[in-house]
């Protein structure tokens, strides 16, 4: 019965909201060209483009959680050092496992167990900073920082800075079989990037389905009206930090199962890879906007470009570089294209008050 | 006669997207006199005021100071012409202190670089003094009251050499002998030449400090008369206008059992005056009633508490023969309450989001299917429905909510209500800041609701509106019912008594008793 019109955009428009496809396009081009005329290697070659997709999984997942929590209008700083954290626990419990000096007695767990410890971990750890956020005032960006700091530092506790190796099991202890996260693949794809597509789907069904994802999305737009509307906005958000740290804890666990050891430092700094995809894929900071696919994208952008740089011969100093110049270009792109909605938006409205005074 | 006008406009016309504030509107401001300005809201008075003091360029129009000719006003040629505004809303900064903030952006200087903060703080005690006031100029403003914030606004004011001071609404904030200390300075200020332009919705302050008055209506000028020549009844009648006031009363309304119950609601808040004050009324289903007050009355007190929003409140809530609990707008929604609230852009839409998801917002939950999934049909039907019962004109619902007229954009925040399927409607000021033609629709929307069985509370400070469509009134003073009127007993004049009463000072309140 829809004689409504539904879609109204121009060609200008759509190039300027697929600028990420079309950047990762641009820079899979470049980097095909240079490396096959320079070095004679096929970087379009299936098992590189696995390789790259799954470094791409790490920073993905860490970033869909973020995504969520950047549309609500917050910040979540603390999910690398909640993969540090939740590596070193599931490390701890597979090398030493859980020793009861009262009982004298040492408890292994069966790896199933501990990856869903990790993960309820995870999750606390996001209710935390949920809870901090809404209940106690806090600014995502104190709370979360907060966090950050007493992840990693129980990280560094839990071994006294000591890496955790060899986390294969032992079969008489009954705990083998964690390395097959990290290097097990279904269809010749690691899980990783399964457990990536997975998250995609159920996020994207989310945040276009459900009166859950709705309400993220209003909570960021206005606070305020979305609580006058029935949102209720406190449970919302500490949800959504959950989730975040859910997707932490999924990479803790993949991270140390692909080294099959765990290190205190692993993470640093991941939440700042996280937090460039969801601004590249077109997430605002203020809130409101953003969607999990284009951050998917944007992680890709930051992948294919590290990957390739890399395979280049790039120093590492000088793609720290090019990575601050992409991630400046891409919020500069963010503002030409508000401007251009805001521009269409009132040549629409001339139109329709022309219209209402014909 | 024409001598005494030190500030001239004429012809001011002010043409927003989507609405003309003022329609050529000429204003003459008399030397050393209090100039008053009265309108309902919207007829543009704030507007001219902020085109006087440069914040807003005129489309049209000129203005005359002085003998010299201007098209506009910047605020720095304002300053320089010595005209000083202190602003409805507080402009202060809470963050810094009493002295920091009536100089700031014009800071007083030890060496270049350098302020000097002894010689402010002790000029601006020297301003508190003469406002009578015991505020130290080194408290932070975050920790003043309200009424003493506004002193700050007038000591800022105050603090440059002003020939003509415009003071919008300076006592919607203060008590009552915090009003007679304002008056006193008024007063003062006259003798010291300096020119008053003085806007207020209290019409007993007018008649006591006002010499002139100008009366604007729909943005444009009714009249301008010497105070002494008028009384309330006429300011009444001008600033509503005797014949234009259409009536959207179909009398086609069967009321219907009570739909909603308050009992002695009362709410402290943080002032020492209770905001609710053992508020309690009846609605009918069918009903449209009106509350109406002045600012600060209680009026969206009264409907937030209702809606669940505040907290700290005791007393009587039953809708449909249902006694409503803890406060939980969810919880009230699904029970069959929604409002309309009063500030469209801050409380009523998600600017982000497009026309439909803001319209479905609050009734996600009645089509929502295996309680988590957004049925595509079923969301496009009720927007759709919505779109052409409520006629909201736009490129399509998809469009970005921003990029529709305000009242549009009203009638979103109206059909966003609606899609809860409510039995009781609470209306906050649902006309403020549109255009005419969308007041209209607005008004015969709630009459096919009414006539459908809903019951409406229409919280509004316009008469005229009152009039058109209420079947009963209530009137709010500071927090407490003042007044109580059927259909044939609303007049203007009652209801302006009615909401003086909680507001008179002193003095006015004795005169009355002697009359």
């Amino acid at each position: 019965m829809s004689s409504l019109k539904r879609k109204d955009i121009s060609v200008g428009m759509v190039l300027l909201q697929l600028r990420t496809v079309i950047a990762l396009v641009l820079l899979t081009i470049v980097f095909t060209i240079l490396l096959q005329s320079g070095k004679g290697i096929n970087f379009l070659h299936p098992l590189n483009l696995v390789t790259i997709a799954k470094h791409v999984a790490i920073t993905g997942i860490l970033a869909i959680g973020m995504t969520f929590v950047i549309i609500t209008g917050g910040i979540d700083l603390s999910v690398g050092s909640i993969v540090g954290l939740t590596g070193m626990i599931a490390g701890g419990l597979i090398h030493e496992g859980l020793v009861l000096n009262l009982f004298g007695i040492t408890i292994y767990f069966h790896v199933l167990v501990i990856m869903l410890i990790c993960l309820v971990l995870g999750v606390l750890l996001g209710a935390v900073n949920g809870l901090m956020i809404t209940k106690l005032n806090v600014a995502p960006f104190i709370g979360t920082l907060g966090i950050m700091y007493i992840a990693r530092g129980f990280a560094n506790i839990r071994s006294g800075g000591a890496t955790f190796p060899n986390l294969q099991g032992k079969p008489e202890l009954g705990n083998t079989g964690f390395p097959i996260l990290g290097a097990g693949r279904i269809l010749g794809i690691p899980l990783s990037i399964w457990i990536m597509i997975v998250l995609l789907l159920v996020t994207l069904y989310i945040s276009r389905k459900t009166p859950l994802g709705r309400h993220i999305y209003a909570i960021g737009g206005n606070k305020r009206a979305a609580e006058l509307s029935g949102v209720q906005v406190g449970r919302t958000t500490t949800l959504v930090y959950m989730f975040s740290g859910f997707c932490a804890a999924m990479v803790g666990l993949i991270i140390s199962s692909q080294l099959v050891a765990s290190h205190p430092a692993t993470g640093e700094s991941y939440e700042m890879n996280a937090i460039a995809a969801a601004v590249l894929g077109g997430t605002s900071l203020s809130g409101g906007i953003g969607t999990v696919t284009g951050t998917i994208v944007g992680a890709f952008v930051i992948g294919v470009l590290s990957d390739g740089l890399v395979m280049l011969g790039v120093s590492e100093f000088w793609q720290n570089v090019i990575k601050g110049f992409v991630i400046i270009a891409a919020v500069v792109f963010d503002q030409m294209q508000q401007k251009m909605n805001a521009r269409s938006t009132e040549q629409k409205d001339k139109k329709v008050q022309k219209e209402k005074t014909a | 006669m024409e001598n005494n006008v030190i500030l001239k406009a004429e012809g001011i016309r002010k043409v927003y997207p989507g609405t003309t504030a003022l329609k050529g509107v000429d204003f003459n401001v008399y030397q050393g006199k209090v100039n008053v300005l009265v309108g309902e809201n919207g007829a543009g008075k704030s507007t001219l005021m902020k085109i006087l003091s440069g914040v807003e360029t005129p489309t049209s129009g000129k203005i005359t100071h002085n003998g010299s000719v201007f098209t506009h006003f910047t605020p720095k040629t304002a300053s320089e012409q010595g005209i000083g505004i202190i602003y409805q809303e507080l402009n202060l900064f809470p963050n810094m202190n009493v002295a920091e903030n009536i100089f700031l952006g014009k800071e007083l200087e030890s060496r270049p670089g350098w302020i000097d903060h002894k010689e402010q703080e002790s000029r601006a005690a020297d301003l508190m003094k003469k406002l009578e006031q015991d505020i130290d100029p080194r408290t932070l403003v975050q920790n003043l009251k309200v009424g003493q914030q506004q002193i700050v606004e007038i000591a800022k004011a105050l603090s440059e050499e002003v020939s003509i001071l415009i003071m919008d609404e300076p006592t919607s904030a203060l008590s009552k002998t915090e009003v007679d200390v304002l008056f006193q300075i008024i007063d003062e200020l006259k003798e010291n030449g300096v020119t008053i332009i003085y806007i207020s919705h209290r019409l007993e302050e007018l008649i006591q400090i006002g010499d002139y008055i100008t009366v604007l209506r729909d943005g444009a000028l009714i009249t301008e008369k010497p105070m002494e020549e008028v009384n309330l009844q006429w300011i009444v009648s001008s600033m509503v206008g005797g014949d234009s006031s259409k009536i959207f009363h179909s009398g086609n309304r069967s009321i219907g059992k009570t739909v909603l119950s308050v009992k002695d609601l009362f709410l402290q808040g943080s002032v020492e005056e209770p905001l609710l004050n053992n508020v309690s009324l009846e609605l009918k289903k069918g009903e449209v009633l009106g509350i109406y007050g002045l600012l600060g009355a209680g009026r969206s007190e009264l409907l937030e508490s209702i809606m669940g929003l505040h907290e700290d409140i005791s007393g009587e809530i039953v809708c449909d023969d249902e006694v409503l609990g803890e406060p939980d707008i969810r919880d009230r929604i699904q029970k069959g309450i929604a409002l309309v609230p009063e500030d469209r852009q801050r409380e009523g839409l998600v600017q982000s989001m497009s026309v439909s998801h803001n319209l479905t917002l609050a009734g996600l939950w009645r089509i929502v299917q295996k309680k988590v999934h957004i049925g595509s049909k079923k969301e496009t039907e009720s927007v759709d429905n919505m779109f052409q019962g409520m006629s909201i004109k736009a490129a399509g619902p998809e469009v970005l909510i921003t990029s529709l007229s305000g009242g549009n954009q009203q009638k979103v925040v109206f059909g966003k209500s609606l899609l809860t399927n409510p039995k009781v409607l609470l209306l906050d000021e649902p006309t403020r800041g549109i255009d005419v033609g969308a007041k209209g629709e607005i008004f015969n929307i709630m009459n096919d609701l009414a006539e459908k069985g809903l019951g409406i509370l229409l919280v509004t400070s316009e008469i005229k509106e009152i009039m058109a469509i209420c079947d009963r009134v209530i009137v709010l003073s500071k927090g407490k019912v003042t007044g109580h009127f059927e259909k044939n007993e609303i007049s203007e004049e009652a209801l302006v008594n009615a909401s003086a009463i909680g507001h008179m000072t002193t003095s006015q309140r004795t005169k009355r008793e002697k009359a």
